[in-house]
């Protein structure tokens, strides 16, 4: 039972999406960090976007269906408690375009919207640099002036989806005079372009899913700045908002990986585990009902600011201890190759990726607690 | 769709704020341990005033009526400011043990604050001495007689051996025993948010090295767990008040007390030795924590619950 009330219409749209999923889901795919899955995972996204399922919460001229947030949860949920496929269209869809409706031009979003909707245009991110993790701001890739636009030099690494991806988004230091946060650019760019170079990285789980990107006098024309001109880091820092915060992380994903962990539980219930196979299910039951509270909060006119780093804390170690329980029970044969195996490989990298949880730390201990800043 | 609280239930909310903030609510929390109770049941009177005692209680009865999401907004507030007394036994299960029983005529003195009420879930009975009458919830509903006491690791809840006497009423004792357990992790959560609060402050002030501690990334980083904990926990408190599902009172409990107990341990440590003396009102708060995990089950006990309700629930889904 459930008293978290839906409206008719809310409630149309699950049995719509839930319909749409069960006939058209292929399942789980091979992964998107190879030719073969990229390839499979583009597929779907063409897929998803013939249902126009692929952008619920766009406009509709733009192929979305004007979600609200309250329904794009609910697609979420019924997406993942399906056991559909990752979202190869990720980057673009939850981290860039919120960017270019806010801050694009009508060029850029005509240019660049469409094909993100259908797998047609992939994107890679590209913030960290050698040098420069989780202090972003001393980036030091370049970006000079030209005729006409911009050559970009210097490297990229960590980039997600580079290998397979069609474009980057990233931040350039377009003034060399200005130091840390100023004179910082947002750049759009070909990843096929002349003088880039794609060095795939092996991850974790033995799949290139980032890459090296080296820029090697990169030229890009004015009408791939997002934003204005040393305007790059209060854009980039909206995207880096999205990422913590509400768009990327709805609760389907955990709860339906709490409910594949009780159904592992039932089948051979080890009773020293049980602490734990609870927790898994209280932590991806509290964070569903914090997303509503959140959802409440958003569609009243708030807007999510530093909670964003709770957020984040709490999926992070959600994920990651939820896939040890499970890995627990399978016993001497969680070391096999498998769902668990490789999707307990993928929830290692959440405490690091989106701002890592040492920093999102010191995110909610100064903006939200209010302790004093310095003392690194 | 809205999950969160009422405008009303947030200036109910403030209005306790107001009341506690301005007593001093320490002094009689140390008095009441010493069984000295009369700050204590002044409190309780103002906090009648308010309707806080009639909550639960019908409106013929000369309660409220008012909706357990009502009762859990009470206990934040109490647990957080950490006033003594026999609150759950009184103001959450009693009002559902005696309704319909030939003992129901209590609850219009329990409304209006003239009476207290304690209740044994075990052999034991929270404050005996000061309630107007015990009862022992088992199988039935029965009388209790208080014996001799027991000292408590939290000084203020002073508990009483009880002897069980005649049987008021048959009755199914567990919704009233998910009350008291939703009303308990609400309170356990208000002492979370003030553990938290009182050491925030602490950390802003106190200084070593030359400098706030509260800079420290060691000191930060604790603090910042603690408030995750506690507003993961609010709303499995919140929704649990809803559904009234056994369920979801048990992730309630759970949650609260795992989240109130990291504050509890979190609060010691950056205060230091002054933490860990009896003089410093911080201690009310630990040790009020401390008590209230174990207490209307132990975190395994739910957790153990929580497995078997939702097993069972998927058994019937794959059927």
């Amino acid at each position: 039972m459930s008293t978290l009330e839906f409206t008719e219409a809310e409630e149309t749209f699950r049995l719509e999406a839930r319909d749409w999923l069960a006939a058209n889901n292929p399942g789980r795919l091979p992964s998107m960090d190879t030719a073969e899955g990229a390839a499979a995972h583009r597929e779907w996204e063409r897929t998803l976007a013939s249902g126009r399922w692929s952008v619920v919460t766009w406009p509709e001229s733009y192929g979305g269906r004007d979600a609200s947030l309250t329904e794009w949860v609910i697609f979420e949920e019924e997406y993942y408690l399906c056991g559909a496929p990752t979202r190869i269209s990720q980057n673009g869809i939850s981290l860039l375009a919120p960017i270019i409706f806010g801050h694009g031009t009508e060029a850029q979003k005509k240019r660049y919207l469409r094909d993100m909707t259908d797998g047609t245009l992939v994107w890679a991110q590209a913030w960290s640099e050698p040098e420069a993790g989780s202090d972003l701001a001393s980036l030091r890739a370049t970006a000079t002036r030209v005729e006409g636009g911009w050559r970009l030099n210097g490297q990229k690494t960590w980039s997600s989806r580079a290998p397979f991806a069609d474009r980057g988004f990233g931040l350039f230091r377009s003034d060399p005079e200005a130091e840390r946060h100023r004179g910082l650019t947002y750049f759009l760019f070909p990843l096929d372009a002349d003088g880039v170079t794609v060095r795939p990285i092996d991850q974790l789980d033995g799949t290139p899913g980032f890459a090296e990107i080296f820029f090697d006098d990169v030229f890009v024309p004015d009408e791939d700045v997002l934003g204005g001109v040393g305007e790059g880091w209060k854009v980039a820092m909206s995207t880096a908002g999205n990422e913590r915060g509400l768009s990327l992380r709805s609760p389907g994903r955990f709860c339906a990986a709490a409910g594949r962990l009780l159904d592992l539980w039932a089948t051979d219930p080890q009773p020293h585990l049980r602490d734990q196979v609870a927790d898994a299910w209280i932590g991806a039951e509290a964070y569903r009902l914090y997303t509503w509270g959140t959802v409440t909060h958003v569609e009243a006119g708030g807007s999510v600011g530093a909670e964003g780093s709770i957020n984040k804390l709490w999926w992070s170690d959600l994920d990651l201890s939820l896939h040890e329980t499970a890995l627990s029970l399978l016993g001497a044969d969680a070391e096999l190759s498998g769902p668990w195996a490789d999707d307990y490989l993928f929830s290692l990298s959440g405490p690091i990726y989106a701002g890592t949880n040492q920093i999102q730390r010191n995110i909610v201990a100064e903006r939200v607690l209010g302790l004093p800043r310095g003392g690194r | 769709m809205r999950f969160g609280r009422t405008p009303e239930q947030h200036a109910f909310s403030e209005a306790l704020d107001d009341l506690l903030g301005a007593a001093d609510v320490p002094s009689a929390s140390r008095a009441w341990a010493a069984g000295d109770h009369s700050a204590g049941l002044k409190l309780w009177q103002r906090l009648a005033e308010l309707g806080v005692t009639g909550l639960l209680v019908p409106e013929e009865l000369g309660g409220m009526g008012a909706t357990p999401t009502d009762l859990t907004v009470a206990l934040e507030r109490l647990g957080y400011h950490g006033v003594p007394g026999p609150w759950i036994e009184s103001i959450a299960v009693a009002p559902r043990l005696l309704t319909d029983t030939p003992d129901a005529d209590l609850l219009e003195r329990l409304a209006a604050g003239e009476a207290l009420v304690s209740v044994a879930t075990g052999s034991r009975a929270l404050d005996a001495d000061v309630a107007e009458r015990t009862y022992a919830l088992g199988a039935t509903l029965r009388r209790a007689d208080p014996g001799s006491e027991q000292r408590s690791v939290d000084p203020t809840r002073r508990l009483f051996d009880v002897t069980i006497g005649e049987e008021v009423a048959t009755i199914d004792p567990a919704p009233a025993l998910d009350l008291g357990t939703l009303a308990c992790s609400a309170q356990l959560l208000g002492a979370g948010l003030r553990l938290l609060d009182d050491s925030v402050a602490y950390v802003k002030q106190r200084t070593q090295f030359g400098r706030p501690i509260g800079e420290f990334q060691a000191v930060k980083h604790l603090l910042a767990d603690v408030r995750v904990a506690l507003d993961f926990a609010a709303p499995l408190v919140h929704h649990a008040s809803l559904t009234l599902a056994p369920r979801d009172i048990s992730a309630a409990k759970v949650a609260a007390g795992d989240a109130a107990y990291l504050a509890s341990r979190t609060a010691l440590q950056v205060h230091g030795a002054i933490g860990y003396t009896r003089e410093f009102d911080l201690s009310l708060w630990i040790l009020k924590v401390r008590a209230l995990v174990g207490a209307w089950g132990t975190p395994a006990e739910h957790r153990a619950r929580i497995l078997a309700l939702l097993i069972d629930d998927r058994l019937v889904e794959a059927r």
